[in-house]
């Protein structure tokens, strides 16, 4: 943790008592300007989407700093923002969660009145939405905690985009939650790479194989849009397919550690096992390969089925030696003779869920700004190629896909529970699945 | 959580009726076989009776909580030969409930069980890369190693649970674990593993026949950790039932572990940084994101207790909010 208490840096404390001897009277309002009241200045917080994403945000934002409290809270569903709310007061004080009845906002288009009732907003919604959450938070000139991925088709990516610009300008802070960049072992790793320890990056695997997540049936007496905003891993408008929502972690890392973003890629998949009536029309596996600039070539494959081998990590092969990386902390760097070239120990690491929000606190209460959107744009773009790849069964450019006219989620504030989704059943209670060969790129 | 089959009655019970008294005729070793599940899982008779139960009041190399020294007395159980392994622990993660053991509703209530709850599948591989299959199976909450056994007692119609910490004690110390010449033959502990665990059964079995006691993985047991247990504990069949959900126990240490640590009376805690990677709020019931070295075993009473009793043993789950 970095809380301390009465962190008064010697340049301020000796500007203080400069300022004190030459007997100048503070008035209050230039106290409050000074940075060593900035930490005394209430933050408040807003959150976006409460689910347990949203709520473990919360939790860690409250937790980052002494002096800020939850002021507002929005969800599309009463039911999960009352959950998480019961949630929060099990672990927090009314001095850190002080959400009046009249600040609980539910519903579609409930996330202005949120954002507008606080100085640092978490969005942790489906990403679907991200992009208008991202853009209307900027717009009102707020801090930003958002979840990966950003969006889900390519306006989405270009909308945060624009808005990144207009974060730089008003220096803002926006962290994104691809946590490995705050986590210990990545950063160890990425610096000696960088440092040349495995000589130039020229290909690499990066995996998140595992069995898939929740299910949540149809009920009775549910539209067709409730059920998919509860269902909502399952649609593409909302979720993005599970080679975004959660292969864009070891994506990013290899965008990260290769230096750059892909210029093409091609890809298969398909629906092999998972393809019941609640599975709506995502892909269970996704094998993509990525080629950089300086001829990188990453092979990405993400699966969700049962029974099969579990793997989420990512490996690389550079000129002099390889790199192997998993989010549970480990990084080993190796010559290709065996020889080890680093290990990591993570046994003090801090939680990178933890130390996500600290650096957004910190960065805020001193002045600076942190910008991971860029990032998280181009990374969730590279997932979006990757799926356009195996989507459609053709190789795919950057540029190419960056120009299309890609929008698959509609403007939220024109959406109701009795809308009709942007995909619907057929008579026989499917939804259209792409084929590769004989779809476009969506 | 996944609720996958609840059974509800609909009449409520007017006859109060006693539950017989279902003692097993054979006390020996056996394979119980789960039908419709490839698993089967191999069970060690353990005569119980009376023991010293903790670490020597003298020794002053043991820690306090291990100690007074005391007389402690358990009945006869059956002891899992092995820990649990991923290909055992998986039938149950990733199983489609057969109906066919949920037919039969007497059956069930006889056995104490109104529902049984399916574990949501991880999202990420829990065994690490340590292996799987034959390994055993890490990283599930105590709440997890408990439902595990309801499933496997509704599946077999034998009541499995885990070892009481009295238990768990009284067989390390009857098989006489901690007092081979040399703890390498009988363990896996951090002076001989590659910082994973290894396959079951791989070290020589115990006085017993009971593999893997000491080490390789640490086991749930059934209770509460409280350092000042001993000092009041009850002395036929102890059991410290569990009211908080931190610090429950877990015994015999791990592939992490100094060798200190792999002894019969050392006593492990379960802590709330075992999830620290969860990035959820409420956290995961059934699994921990930091605990590669906690797996537990099974046992079966010789006497089956009343359904009552056996309800006692079927731990409600307390939602973690990861206070720290």
């Amino acid at each position: 943790m970095e809380q301390k208490k009465n962190n008064l840096s010697r340049r301020n404390f000796v500007k203080g008592s400069t300022l004190a001897a030459g007997g100048i009277l503070l008035t209050p309002s230039l106290l409050t300007a000074s940075p060593i009241f900035n930490k005394t200045k209430k933050l408040k917080l807003a959150v976006v989407g409460c689910g347990g994403r949203g709520t473990g945000a919360v939790s860690q934002a409250l937790r980052a700093d002494e002096n800020v409290k939850l002021v507002a809270m929005a969800d599309a569903f009463e039911d999960r923002l009352e959950d998480a709310y019961t949630s929060l007061t099990k672990m927090f004080q009314t001095d850190k969660l002080h959400v009046k009845p009249s600040h609980k906002f539910v519903g579609f288009g409930s996330y202005k009145k949120a954002i507008d009732a606080a100085d640092v907003v978490i969005l942790t919604t489906p990403p679907g939405f991200r992009p208008q959450h991202f853009e209307y938070a900027i717009s009102q000139g707020k801090h930003v905690f958002m979840e990966k991925p950003v969006a889900t088709d390519v306006a989405g990516i270009k909308k945060v985009l624009e808005a990144t610009k207009m974060a730089k300008a008003k220096k803002l802070n926006v962290v994104v939650g691809l946590q490995r960049h705050y986590q210990a072992s990545y950063i160890e790793a990425y610096n000696r790479i960088q440092k040349g320890a495995i000589g130039q990056i020229v290909s690499g695997q990066v995996y998140w194989n595992g069995s898939g997540v929740w299910v949540r049936p149809r009920k009775d007496h549910q539209t067709e849009m409730a059920y998919q905003m509860r269902n909502w891993y399952y649609f593409n408008w909302i979720c993005g397919d599970h080679i975004l929502e959660q292969h864009i972690h070891n994506i990013d890392i290899a965008n990260w550690f290769v230096g750059g973003y892909p210029i093409k890629a091609s890809g298969t998949g398909g629906r092999e096992v998972r393809k019941g009536k609640d599975h709506g029309h995502i892909f269970d596996h996704h094998v993509v390969e990525f080629e950089y600039e300086n001829g990188t070539i990453i092979s990405s494959q993400c699966r969700h089925q049962p029974g099969t081998k579990h793997r989420v990590d990512e490996f690389f092969q550079g000129t002099l030696g390889t790199s192997y990386t998993d989010g549970g902390g480990s990084a080993k760097l190796k010559k290709y003779d065996g020889t080890n070239i680093y290990t990591h120990d993570n046994e003090n690491d801090i939680n990178p869920y933890q130390q996500e929000h600290n650096r957004l606190f910190k960065s805020i209460r001193n002045g600076e700004v942190i910008n991971d959107a860029e990032n998280g744009a181009k990374s969730t773009m590279t997932a979006i190629m990757g799926r356009m790849a195996t989507y459609s069964g053709k190789e795919i450019t950057w540029d190419k896909a960056m120009a299309l006219n890609h929008k698959i989620v509609p403007d939220e504030d024109t959406l109701t529970f009795d809308s009709v989704p942007p995909v619907i059943r057929d008579e026989y209670g499917n939804y259209p699945v792409p084929v590769p060969g004989k779809t476009n790129f969506i | 959580m996944r609720l996958k089959y609840f059974l509800k009655l609909g009449i409520p019970f007017v006859i109060v009726f006693q539950a017989p008294l279902i003692i097993a005729q054979n006390f020996n070793n056996y394979t119980q076989d789960l039908k419709g599940e490839k698993i089967t899982i191999e069970m060690v008779a353990v005569k119980g009776g009376s023991f010293l139960m903790g670490a020597d009041t003298n020794d002053s190399s043991r820690k306090d909580d291990e100690k007074p020294s005391h007389e402690v007395e358990v009945d006869d159980f059956w002891m899992g030969k092995y820990e649990i392994t991923w290909e055992q622990y998986d039938a149950f993660v990733f199983g489609e409930f057969g109906p066919e053991q949920f037919k039969n509703i007497d059956k069930l209530n006889a056995l104490g069980i109104d529902a049984v709850s399916g574990a949501t599948p991880p999202y990420v591989d829990m065994s690490f890369n340590m292996g799987k299959e034959n390994h055993p199976a890490v990283n599930m909450t105590q709440y997890a190693a408990i439902m595990y056994c309801k499933w496997l007692t509704s599946k077999t119609g034998v009541f499995y649970r885990l070892p009481t910490e009295a238990e768990w004690e009284y067989a390390c110390k009857k098989g006489k674990t901690d007092e081979a010449s040399n703890l390498k033959n009988v363990a896996w502990f951090n002076e001989n593993t590659k910082d994973k665990y290894e396959k079951t059964g791989l070290k020589e079995v115990n006085n017993l026949g009971i593999h893997d006691l000491l080490g390789n993985v640490s086991e749930w047991v059934m209770d509460q950790y409280d350092a000042d247990y001993y000092q009041s504990s009850p002395q036929k069949n102890p059991w410290n039932k569990p009211s908080e959900l931190y610090p429950r126990i877990v015994r015999g240490g791990s592939w992490k572990d100094t060798k200190d640590k792999l002894c019969c009376t050392s006593r492990g805690q379960s802590k709330q940084k075992w999830k620290r990677r969860d990035p959820q709020i409420p956290k995961s019931d059934w699994w921990h994101t930091n605990a590669p070295f906690v797996g537990f075993r099974v046992v079966r009473p010789k006497i089956q207790p009343s359904k009552e009793a056996i309800k006692t043993y079927w731990l409600s789950v307390i939602e973690d909010y990861g206070l720290n």
